[in-house]
């Protein structure tokens, strides 16, 4: 642009409407915000407006730079002259007045204009210069035209004011040629004299009168919210705008806003309230989105496909593009499904867009999906602080990279069909340890005659647990010891492989029993994890297991208490940490699935250890009373655990022997289950059962001898535990074999660049 | 297929040979980026048919640097639905790694499967989230 020249009072001006527009302090104004409302205050027409953007070249920069802002300045004054836009005029025309801006624009900025004006020039040009109230509307077209939604934001959020205080604005967005709500245009830039909340009720009185034929959807919801509400949802936002960009604008607007003082009152009153008021949702609203819901997904817990979802957001006859973006704005899990809180954000949305609101560029704290309490969206404060984290974890581990798409659905949906609890990481995590779990169902399946499911498992699992064997049994040992149940203590009865069960415990145990916490990082088998420390995990996790009991996770119902210190427990929690746990979770599962089965197992483990460790007889003989009457009940099973044990046995011996003095205190069946069956498929159990012939006649004889009885008081508990605890055992099997291989990925991803950084030693000009 | 251009300077990102989507920093040039995201296409293409069977993972997803010519680099990248994401860097940008580019093409992937999952997204359209315009936008000022 040519030099601009500027007048001493016009300089001054100008620098301080640019400090005024530049919030950021960055020298440089964005195209929209402060900028757009203060060209919309000038009144001047939208076109014109745009003019001026395109000559002062902000359009082609994106921001208004000072030298921009002033030149848009001067044409504003240009304009409101009554001149026609040149880029010459910007400096020809001499003793321009000082561009007005009203309405929208600050007492501050009236008072400089004021000054300014007086200083020099002619201040009844001003009064000429402002327009009636309905140039703003144009101007918001402008506005619009000029960029998405976000201008109009803080734009219309200025200007709900408007349709408040001044019956010319009606509903905001009315102007907005792309909006095609229904309401519009009736409420659109007739200008009525009626109190503020006329005109803004008036299309909502339209509303009614057609909704009672219209789409039974879109007209249904401006009739039960009663107008109140909307109306409070109408002041709210210019209310909140107010506050933050014009608090005593509202007040001043005179003129045609008159009528706004009831309004007003409103405002201020609303002014008073939170910043989110504008976005929250009262209650009516909620119920009826509620409603909504139900219609699509009768399971309020459940979700609202994209399909659905779409078909019914498009009775609303909003541009697609703003469907789009609401979309955005309400999945917060991106996961193409509507949850509850999600729907009610969206659906919130859209009635604010039809009502001329624009669409926030992110979603408001008080409609983020509330993953603690539907009824918490009074208390919106607080929550979406809390809920946002709590949603973001979940969707943390969504956004996995996109090789992976379908356990980031699978992510977030767990945490969402988990109720809505606020706790979003602990769904996955209470899956993850749950190799007992699955343990115990399988096992339970087995007694409940459901063979079938229980023995591919384990033979699935043996599977893995073969191509595992190279992690070592060591994994495996931790593994198993997937939720605390402390009968894996029994597991890491395994001399042999008490060490490495130590490691593999540890993990798993920082792993299962923290069903509310984000489980620790799977440790790798490490030799320098010490017995103890894997023990006290397992005597942790005998306790949250014994807390945790009442099915907050896959936790068998009685809780293994752990009070031994031994190792076993230890490694044993930690096995199932490794993917192979995985697989020994479900190898585990069936087992666990009645505590006292898995004691049978583990009582076998513990057989087993015990030819290794002698305390850990002791254990298996506590052990062997209750599995037995599990086993009686499941002879499958209990063949299937007997050998599975076995294998088990083989990794956990060292783990098994400190696992089964733990055990025997404990009816839980450990995760050594699910690691031995890992280790070994049902063939491969059953040879080295007979291989551990001591250990299993041991066992078995101890089976035998037990009776039932407190098998029975448990069972029906376990039953259903136990099918809960199947299901989660499956997810925890995948979950874990996911974090197994994308353990084996990061190492080869290591092993690569170590290997790269060794390349550019040996090379090092190869660089240059 | 698709094509998606992002350069220090342009993103350009491709479906099918058309482009879905191209954003460049600064905005002169698009034309110039946009000649050579178009013969790179052929670069990936060609990539894409060496791969032959190969099982695609995400790590054979990142083509890499497809050629480097006078003051630029060209990336690329090809999602498992053969949506090509091509990214023009100027060679100034020397201090940007092979990991960096990596990672910015999961973001992008990443983006773009949260374009898609929006019901209301048409596959095939112009993308035009504002998410991912907001996505791009950091990444392009990152590398700029």
């Amino acid at each position: 642009m040519e030099g601009l020249t500027l007048s001493d009072a016009e300089q001054k001006y100008y620098s301080d409407l640019f400090s005024y527009c530049d919030s950021e302090s960055t020298k440089k104004v964005a195209a929209h915000g402060r900028v757009l409302e203060l060209f919309r205050a000038a009144q001047l027409p939208s076109d014109v407006v745009h003019q001026i953007m395109e000559l002062c070249g902000a359009t082609r920069l994106g921001y208004f730079g000072r030298s921009q802002f002033y030149i848009a300045l001067k044409l504003v004054a240009v304009a409101q002259s009554g001149f026609p836009l040149r880029v010459e005029s910007i400096n020809t025309v001499k003793d321009l007045p000082l561009p007005r801006f009203v309405a929208s624009k600050n007492d501050q900025e009236s008072r400089h204009a004021a000054s300014y004006s007086s200083d020099s020039e002619n201040q009844g040009s001003y009064s000429g210069v402002i327009p009636p109230p309905p140039g703003r509307g144009q101007v918001k077209k402008v506005s619009t035209s000029h960029d998405t939604v976000q201008p109009r934001t803080s734009a219309d959020q200025q200007e709900p004011v408007s349709p408040v205080v001044s019956p010319q604005q009606s509903p905001p967005t009315s102007p907005h040629t792309w909006r095609k709500h229904s309401r519009h245009p009736s409420g659109g830039n007739s200008e009525r004299p009626l109190a503020g909340p006329g005109p803004f009720w008036s299309p909502f009185g339209e509303a009614q009168s057609g909704s009672s034929s219209g789409d039974a959807v879109w007209s249904g919801h401006s009739p039960p919210p009663p107008q109140e509400n909307w109306v409070s949802f109408a002041d709210t936002p210019p209310t909140s705008t107010l506050l933050t960009m014009h608090p005593a604008s509202v007040q001043d607007q005179t003129t045609v806003r008159t009528v706004a003082s009831a309004t007003t009152a409103n405002e201020i009153r609303r002014q008073s309230s939170s910043y989110d008021d504008p976005w929250k949702i009262t209650d009516e609203q909620r119920q009826y989105y509620v409603n909504q819901f139900k219609t699509i997904q009768p399971d309020l817990n459940g979700f609202i496909p994209g399909s659905a979802a779409k078909e019914f957001f498009t009775k609303s006859k909003l541009p697609i593009l703003e469907l789009s973006h609401i979309w955005e704005l309400s999945d917060f899990d991106k996961d193409g499904a509507l949850t509850l809180d999600e729907f009610c954000a969206a659906f919130h949305l859209v009635v604010a867009r039809k009502n001329g609101y624009d669409l926030p560029e992110k979603l408001p704290e008080s409609l983020m999906p509330k993953l603690i309490d539907l009824e918490d969206s009074a208390d919106v404060g607080d929550q979406p602080g809390e809920v946002g984290y709590s949603g973001s974890p979940a969707e943390a581990p969504p956004s996995k990279s996109p090789s992976m798409p379908s356990l980031n659905q699978t992510w977030p949906e767990l945490n969402q069909s988990s109720e809505d609890t606020a706790i979003v990481h602990p769904v996955p995590i209470r899956m993850t340890p749950s190799k007992i779990h699955m343990q115990e169902m399988e096992l339970k399946r087995t007694g409940s005659d459901h063979t079938n499911p229980t023995s591919p498992l384990l033979v699935k699992t043996s599977d893995l647990s073969e191509e595992n064997k190279i992690n070592s049994s060591v994994k495996f040992a931790s593994g198993n010891t997937v939720d605390g149940y402390s009968s894996s203590d029994s597991f890491t009865s395994d001399p042999e492989q008490i060490g490495n069960n130590v490691t593999r415990q540890r993990s798993h145990s920082g792993m299962s029993p923290d069903n509310t916490a984000p489980p620790p990082p799977p440790p790798r088998p490490q030799p320098s994890h010490s017995r103890s420390s894997s023990l006290d995990m397992n005597r942790t996790f005998s306790v949250t297991t014994g807390q945790q009991q009442a099915g907050v996770v896959a936790q068998p119902p009685a809780v293994p208490p752990r009070p031994q210190p031994s190792q076993a427990p230890g490694p044993v929690v930690h096995r199932p940490v490794d993917a192979d746990g995985l697989i020994t979770h479900t190898s585990t599962s069936p087992q666990q699935i009645p505590e006292q089965p898995n004691f049978a197992d583990f009582s076998q483990f513990e057989v087993f250890a015990a030819s290794n460790v002698n305390e850990e007889q002791d254990d298996e003989a506590e052990k062997h009373p209750e599995v037995l009457p599990v086993e009686k009940a499941s002879d499958p099973a209990s063949s299937l655990r007997v050998a599975k044990t076995d294998s088990k046995i083989e990794e956990k011996t060292a783990a098994s022997a400190p696992a089964n003095v733990s055990k025997g205190t404990t009816p839980l069946a450990p995760p050594p289950k699910p690691v031995r069956r890992r280790l070994k498929s049902e063939d491969e159990l059953r040879p080295e059962v007979d291989e551990h012939t001591q250990k299993t006649g041991v066992l078995a004889a101890v089976l035998a001898s037990q009776p039932s009885i407190p098998r029975s008081v448990g069972k029906d508990k376990k039953a259903i535990q136990a099918s809960i605890r199947r299901n989660k055992e499956t997810n925890t099997v995948l979950a874990r074999l996911n974090s197994e291989l994308q353990q084996q990925l990061k190492d080869v991803l290591e092993e690569r660049i170590s290997l790269e950084v060794q390349l550019e030693q040996l090379r090092p000009f190869s660089h240059l | 297929m698709e094509w998606f251009l992002v350069t220090s300077a342009a993103v350009i990102l491709f479906l099918q040979n058309y482009p879905l989507y191209i954003r460049s920093v600064p905005t002169e040039n698009e034309l110039k980026f946009h000649y050579m995201v178009h013969t790179s296409l052929d670069v990936v293409d060609e990539k894409i048919s060496a791969m032959g069977k190969a099982l695609v993972d995400q790590r054979e997803l990142y083509l890499g640097l497809l050629y480097p010519t006078e003051d630029y680099k060209v990336y690329g990248y090809v999602t498992n639905s053969k949506v090509k994401f091509v990214m023009v860097v100027d060679s100034s940008n020397t201090a940007l790694r092979d990991n960096e580019i990596r990672s910015m093409f999961r973001k992008l992937h990443n983006s773009y499967t949260d374009v898609m999952c929006n019901p209301f997204y048409n596959p095939g359209d112009r993308i035009q989230s504002r998410a991912f315009d907001g996505m791009v936008t950091s990444m392009m000022i990152q590398v700029c």
